[in-house]
């Protein structure tokens, strides 16, 4: 663990994994609803944790260099069920990199509990974790203009749900319905850092839309 | 609709509402937002007679015009503009009164880019995740003006503040940003930090409300690639692949996968909001305090 100094009052918190950074990541929440810790921001990665606003700056990284700051494994938390249709546009590409057909792409995807690790990239959207490393799969060589709100996406090996229409160029795998961001909701978000996610099939598996240029570029 | 409403009668290049920001949701990928010359806009808020979190108007250049429905104090602050009501000149930077349907002109800036328009009552608009501010980012608030839009302003709290004429820093002619190196100055060779530290950039014409963007020489860097996703402050010096130094300003991304370089010091961070673009810039690196 390194606690690199950012500006006067933050710091980046580096670790060697994921799984330590959320670990990081609850702990530091934990402190802070105890009141041993006053911080504005708490923004977790891919393998850091950002303190931003900090009071003591130097007093936590000093806590942090002694190893008094034990990563705790996170609290178990209610898991959110996310019905989705397994329709998208890169489930045969999905497939294909995974060495399966895209009925066990579904049956895979939808049997694996994931966790949101962090957010970012645009408001309620969460990078979730969960699948083994050998699904991992690449971005779309061409990103997309626009990918729809609810679609369910892979790349690298996170899987995210797009919160709202934006350019994207992550594998689409499915659709749902369900609203991960309404500003006008408390909580906004549906998924925030350490929640827990099931994904749930619904209808039939069988993919639909563009599937991208029908001609190598 | 009641009178208290405020008619665009010019919305200008790019005029925002804007307030303290919403800080706080950087987890959820939510930017912090708010007035990027934020002393600026307290100052004409008190002038106004409103609270420091009262919403007002952050114009681009041109300015803006404006015509109330009901008799308001208006106060114009930040990059100095011409301002008249009804066609007369009127002050910046003091109090002002426009008398209902009267017409409010903010405009082009003599120099700096963004002026500030303080409404007695402050810009009504609703609040979401507990500020008003547009953000240009990822779209949350209201949308940016547009020329007929109306918009909806809150009850005065109090007086107008009794002064002639506020003093308000002038426009940077040179900006200068102190800096602390890190938390990633080690991606680039030890030539690009002292380049980063020593040499002239200019302000490029392709910034914006997410970051200030640089023209200079490019920055080398020792390790090749990006980093995995991790959270940025504002005020970072993140260095994309072309080389050029951008800093992260009030609409930035709440993580990026860049090397963040240095950390611009807040107090400088108003002057970077009002730097026109081929003004020139130096990096000047401190320690920590």
């Amino acid at each position: 663990m390194r606690a690199l100094p950012v500006g006067n009052d933050a710091l980046l918190v580096e670790v060697s994994s994921g799984e330590e950074a959320q670990a990081l990541h609850a702990e530091l929440l934990r402190r802070r609803a105890e009141g041993a810790l006053s911080v504005r921001e708490i923004v977790p990665a891919a393998r850091t944790v950002l303190l931003d606003g900090l009071a003591d700056p130097v007093r936590l990284a000093a806590e942090l260099a002694a190893g008094e700051v034990p990563p705790t494994p996170p609290r178990a938390r209610e898991v959110v069920e996310l019905p989705v249709r397994y329709d998208g546009p890169d489930l045969t590409d999905v497939a294909a990199h995974w060495g399966v057909d895209e009925q066990e792409v579904a049956r895979i995807h939808a049997g694996t509990e994931f966790r949101v690790a962090f957010c970012g990239f645009a408001p309620g959207f969460g990078y979730l974790t969960g699948l083994p490393q050998r699904y991992d799969v690449p971005r779309r060589a061409t990103p997309r203009t626009a990918v729809p709100a609810g679609a369910v996406a892979l790349a690298g090996p996170y899987t995210g749900v797009y919160p709202r229409s934006s350019p994207g160029g992550w594998q689409l795998i499915g659709t749902t319905d369900t609203g991960l961001w309404d500003p006008a909701r408390v909580p906004a978000a549906l998924l925030s850092p350490g929640t827990r996610v099931h994904f749930v099939q619904v209808g039939p598996v069988r993919q639909t839309g563009a599937a991208g240029p029908a001609v190598a570029e | 609709m009641t009178d208290r409403a405020l008619a665009v009668v010019r919305a200008g290049a790019l005029t925002t509402v804007q307030d303290l920001g919403r800080p706080g949701h950087a987890h959820l990928g939510v930017p912090r937002s708010g007035a990027l010359d934020a002393p600026a806009a307290l100052l004409v808020n008190r002038l106004a007679g409103n609270p420091p979190e009262a919403a007002v108007l952050e114009t681009t250049l041109n300015g803006c015009a404006l015509r109330p429905r009901s008799a308001v104090t208006v106060a114009v602050g930040g990059a100095p503009c011409p301002v008249t009501v009804g066609g007369r000149p009127a002050a910046w930077g003091a109090p002002v009164r426009v008398p209902a349907g009267a017409l409010l002109d903010v405009g082009a800036a003599f120099s700096g880019v963004r002026s500030y328009v303080a409404v007695s009552g402050g810009i009504a608009v609703e609040p979401v995740l507990g500020s008003r501010s547009t953000d240009l980012l990822s779209g949350l608030g209201p949308p940016p003006l547009t020329d007929d839009a109306v918009l909806p302003l809150g009850h005065p709290v109090g007086p107008h503040a009794r002064v002639d004429v506020a003093p308000q820093p002038a426009p940077p002619a040179e900006l200068v940003l102190h800096v602390t190196l890190g938390p990633r100055d080690d991606w680039f060779t030890p030539a690009a930090v002292r380049t980063f530290t020593s040499r002239t950039y200019r302000v490029s014409a392709a910034s914006n409300r997410i970051g200030l963007r640089t023209e200079g020489p490019a920055l080398e860097r020792a390790l090749p690639g990006e980093l995995p996703s991790e959270g940025v402050v504002l005020g970072a010096v993140q260095v994309p692949p072309d080389g050029r130094p951008v800093v992260f300003l009030a609409d930035h991304p709440t993580t990026g996968g860049y090397p963040v370089i240095a950390v611009v010091g807040a107090s400088d961070l108003p002057a970077a909001a009002q730097a026109v673009p081929g003004t020139p810039v130096r990096f000047v690196a401190v320690r920590r305090r």
